[in-house]
């Protein structure tokens, strides 16, 4: 019964981390109609930046500065909002088109680095040690687990409330026009690309908070666990849950990792061990259909809006 | 100093290029960054594996490479097959899918689509292939020295010239033939191109076929010179993109020449920096030419 | 009474289902004649023939061309039943040369009637014929109408739709377009136009009808139209004297 509950708290906890990357991609694109392909980067600063700060000193990679943890996710937030600030700055002016191939390229650049940069990064070995909150009680295999599960899920908690708050302020309805019909927002004399920008960084903030939060949880980090699969899964979750929608993304990011658990237990006990990695290959392809299908026949998701996207998307005003 | 890095920039340039081809004409008449090229191009590198194979199962004996290169004729036929193929393979996920998204409108939602797609269909090869890379043959070849320290395996020359004859073939069908006037109208205007009296569907179907036949093209070349494997496809996502974006999206001589430059900054930063950087230069490329011209070297300015 | 070659009855229609911007309209070009669309801005007039062309959905209505019904077929399909279309904007191939231009336009046609038409074209508009190899971008405003319009008349249509061909184009270079028209129904293909410049359209027109909010308002002989000061005022914009008086 425990290890149920104890498994309960794991999957819900990786879940809402999830769930909180997907808030962060639901600000981007729900609300401000913005197609980012490097959501595994901005993870992966985030995670980065927040072990760099909290790690004791004496490791295998820049930083271990052994700051306290909310000093990490603070940095966190700050690194992935600048990589954003930077990024969006070129990008946002032109073609949504090329923002997607843009970020997409950050995100494949960011993990290059990460790999490579072994001096600072830790190279394949990634960065380990990373404090994990409750730390002291790692004993009761329970009551931390549990700990955990509470920290996650306030802090997702916590974000999703900030963002339902700001998508009913006049920010958030300025970001609707915008991505509604930009020449009438335009017409109000709103810089679209300004606001856009915000939105772009903050988003990419709350996924590198994400980041962290998960690096915080495991205890350790590997560039491998930066690859599109990230950017692949948490999209998935946002489309089949509800773009436009908070709760879409939060329900999504539940319903999609539980699909990917539950199929990968069934994966095995169906293959023997030597094929596990195949058969990952086929979970995949499975999201990958039923995202298609989602986009084909029900593009609202389970929960989201009837999505009006402007249709300058080329970015000329 | 060795100039082997310019032999080594063009036949990655070659694979580049011919990628880079596909993804310009999708872009300019569809509309649609098409992430999915890059798995047309593993694709068709598989598929030409397994055709080449079940020939020479049905054919039975062993089959000898020609000439110098590693090669044999069963691979040559299998090539045209799996062109043939990979063309198809475009056109049904263009009927299953994007023509059916394309019709409520919204461009970047087809982006996204291709996005998914891209990643079933990588992982489908994955999961019926391994990620265990494969080779059209084991025969070690022996590079041929050109002088001026440049090196060359006899494949890779091969490579260099089907490539080249398949460019400028390309480049003749888009500037003399009716077909390659009509997707030159459709990409400029399809509403004039419609009252001009093209069917613009039917552009569309040939486009897609010509696009996947050519990305066949680009990964039985980086099979042949390289290996095969499902990320093939993927990895030259980037610089593909970048040559085409480079090159002015819609030109096809602009696709090559952004490919040739792509390749060679490649085999420049790997001979000079280092090997582990070499995806990062075709984003450096993409981003000094979105922040210098984002239309490119021979775009039309209307990106 | 001469029967119509092309006919449009109670259109509706608009880009989206439920905002039609015609709301019934309906006009006709008989054989060798030049009709002209008038009417305020947003009356409809370029929609009515962009929804004939194929180019706008068409909700209700009927449309008939040389007796046959026409109404919903796509814009590809329309060109080879003989009825041509010349867009206000972007009418032309900037990216490709004049000769391209032709070239697809005559791809239409089987191939051995496809050479003569071009020369035909080269013939009638010589300016081009100079400058063949020119990317259509290139081209002078003027020049480009004269293209568009070619392009249009290559397959021989039997009847021309042009939306404001004078737009943006000096008034001397507007005459020598509507001298074009006059030729282009002298050569028998029936003419449609829709124009803002009205005085330019009645001179050359031999009947006119005036939109308005999507619907017919007035119909009659162009010199009929001409000379009515009421309806000079209420659709086309100004005094008839002082007009005349500034032709």
């Amino acid at each position: 019964m425990l290890d149920v509950v104890a498994y309960g708290a794991f999957f819900l906890t990786t879940a809402l981390s999830y769930a909180l990357i997907c808030l962060g991609l639901n600000l981007q694109w729900g609300q401000t109609g913005l197609f980012n392909v490097g959501v595994a980067g901005f993870v992966a600063i985030g995670a980065y930046a927040s072990a760099m700060l909290t790690t004791p000193a004496g490791g295998n990679h820049f930083g271990g500065y052994g700051l306290p943890i909310a000093v990490g996710w603070i940095g966190a937030i700050i690194a992935s909002g600048l990589a954003a600030a930077v990024i969006g700055a070129i990008t946002l002016r032109l073609r949504a088109d090329y923002l997607a191939i843009t970020t997409f390229g950050i995100a494949i650049v960011i993990q290059l680095v990460a790999l490579n940069a072994q001096a600072i990064t830790g190279g394949p070995f990634g960065i380990g040690f990373i404090p994990r909150p409750f730390a002291s009680l790692a004993e009761y295999a329970l009551g931390f687990d549990l700990a955990n599960l509470a920290v996650v899920a306030l802090v997702t908690l916590a974000v999703f409330l900030a963002l339902e708050r700001l998508v009913r302020s006049p920010w958030g309805r300025v970001l609707r026009a915008i991505r509604e019909d930009e020449t009438a927002a335009l017409s109000l004399g709103k810089n679209a690309n300004r606001f856009r920008l915000q939105a772009f960084v903050l988003g990419s903030a709350i996924m590198g908070l994400a980041g962290a939060v998960q690096g915080h949880f495991i205890g350790f980090i590997a560039p491998e666990n930066y690859l599109s699969a990230i950017t692949f899964q948490t999209w998935a979750m946002l489309i089949i849950g509800g773009s436009g929608n908070n709760r879409g993304a939060v329900l999504g990011a539940l319903v999609v990792w539980g699909l990917w658990s539950a199929s990968g237990a069934a994966m095995t006990t169906i293959f023997p061990p030597e094929q596990q990695a195949r058969a990952a290959a086929l979970q995949i392809v499975a999201i990958g259909v039923v995202m298609s299908l989602i986009l084909l026949l029900r593009p609202r998701g389970i929960l989201g809006e009837e999505m009006t996207v402007s249709r300058h998307l080329d970015g000329e005003t | 100093m060795s100039l082997q890095f310019i032999a080594d920039g063009l036949l990655i340039g070659a694979m580049v290029g011919l990628g880079a081809i596909g993804v310009t004409l999708t872009y300019s008449i569809l509309g649609f960054a098409n992430f999915v090229h890059g798995e047309f191009i593993a694709w068709g590198a598989y598929a030409c594996l397994v055709i080449a194979g079940l020939i020479g199962l049905a054919v039975g004996a062993d089959i000898a490479p020609l000439g110098p290169f590693s090669i044999g004729w069963t691979i040559l036929v299998a090539a045209v097959i799996a062109m043939a193929f990979t063309g198809g393979l475009a056109l049904a996920l263009d009927w299953l899918l994007f023509a059916r998204l394309r019709k409520h409108g919204n461009a970047i939602v087809l982006v996204m689509a291709s996005f998914g797609a891209s990643m079933a269909l990588r992982s489908l090869l994955e999961f019926l292939f391994t990620s265990e890379p494969a080779y059209f043959s084991r025969d070690i070849q022996i590079a041929i020295p050109l002088g001026l320290g440049i090196r060359v395996t006899p494949d890779q020359m091969l490579m260099l010239g089907l490539t080249a004859v398949l460019v400028t073939a390309m480049h003749l069908l888009i500037t003399r033939t009716a077909i390659g006037r009509a997707m030159r109208a459709v990409s400029e205007n399809p509403a004039l191109a419609r009252v001009a009296g093209i069917d613009v569907a039917g552009v569309i179907r040939k486009t897609w076929l010509i696009g996947g036949a050519l990305a066949c093209a680009a990964g039985i070349v980086a099979g042949i010179t390289v290996q095969i494997r499902p990320f093939m496809g993927f990895d030259l996502l980037l610089p593909m993109f970048a040559a085409a974006i480079l090159g002015g999206i819609g030109s096809v001589p602009g696709a090559v020449v952004g490919g040739l430059i792509v390749g060679l900054a490649e085999s420049c930063a790997v001979q000079f920096v280092g090997a582990e950087y070499r995806a990062a230069v075709a984003f450096l490329l993409l981003i000094a030419v979105l922040l210098v011209k984002p239309a490119g070297l021979f775009g039309r300015g209307d990106a | 009474m001469t029967t119509a070659v092309l006919r449009a009855e109670a259109i509706v229609a608009g880009y989206e289902p439920d905002l039609p911007i015609l709301n019934g309209a309906s006009f006709e070009v008989r054989d060798r004649e030049i009709v002209a669309l008038l009417g305020p801005n947003g009356a409809g007039k370029s929609t009515l023939i962009k929804a004939i062309a194929g180019l706008v959905p068409i909700s209700s209505g009927v449309v008939t061309l040389a007796g046959e019904e026409i109404t919903r077929l796509p814009a590809h399909v329309l060109i080879r039943r003989g009825l041509g279309f010349v867009p206000q904007t972007e009418n032309v191939f900037t990216t490709m040369s004049i000769d391209d231009n032709l070239k697809l336009a005559a791809a239409v046609l089987e191939k051995p009637r496809r050479g003569p038409r071009i020369a035909a074209m080269y013939a009638m508009f010589p300016a081009l014929a100079a400058r063949r190899h020119l990317a259509a971008g290139r081209l002078s405003g003027g020049q480009r109408q004269m293209l568009a319009i070619a392009r249009a008349l290559l397959v021989e249509p039997k009847v021309l739709m042009l939306d404001e061909p004078s737009a943006g184009l000096s008034p001397k270079v507007a005459a020598e377009v509507f001298e074009n028209l006059l030729k282009i129904r002298a050569s028998g293909v029936a003419i449609a136009l829709v124009e803002q410049s009205v005085r330019a359209a009645l001179s050359i027109a031999d009947r006119a009808y005036i939109l308005a909010e999507g619907r017919n308002r007035h119909e009659g002989a162009a010199a009929d139209l001409c000379d009515d000061p009421v309806i000079a005022r209420l659709y086309l914009g100004g005094d008839p004297t002082a007009a005349r008086a500034n032709p």
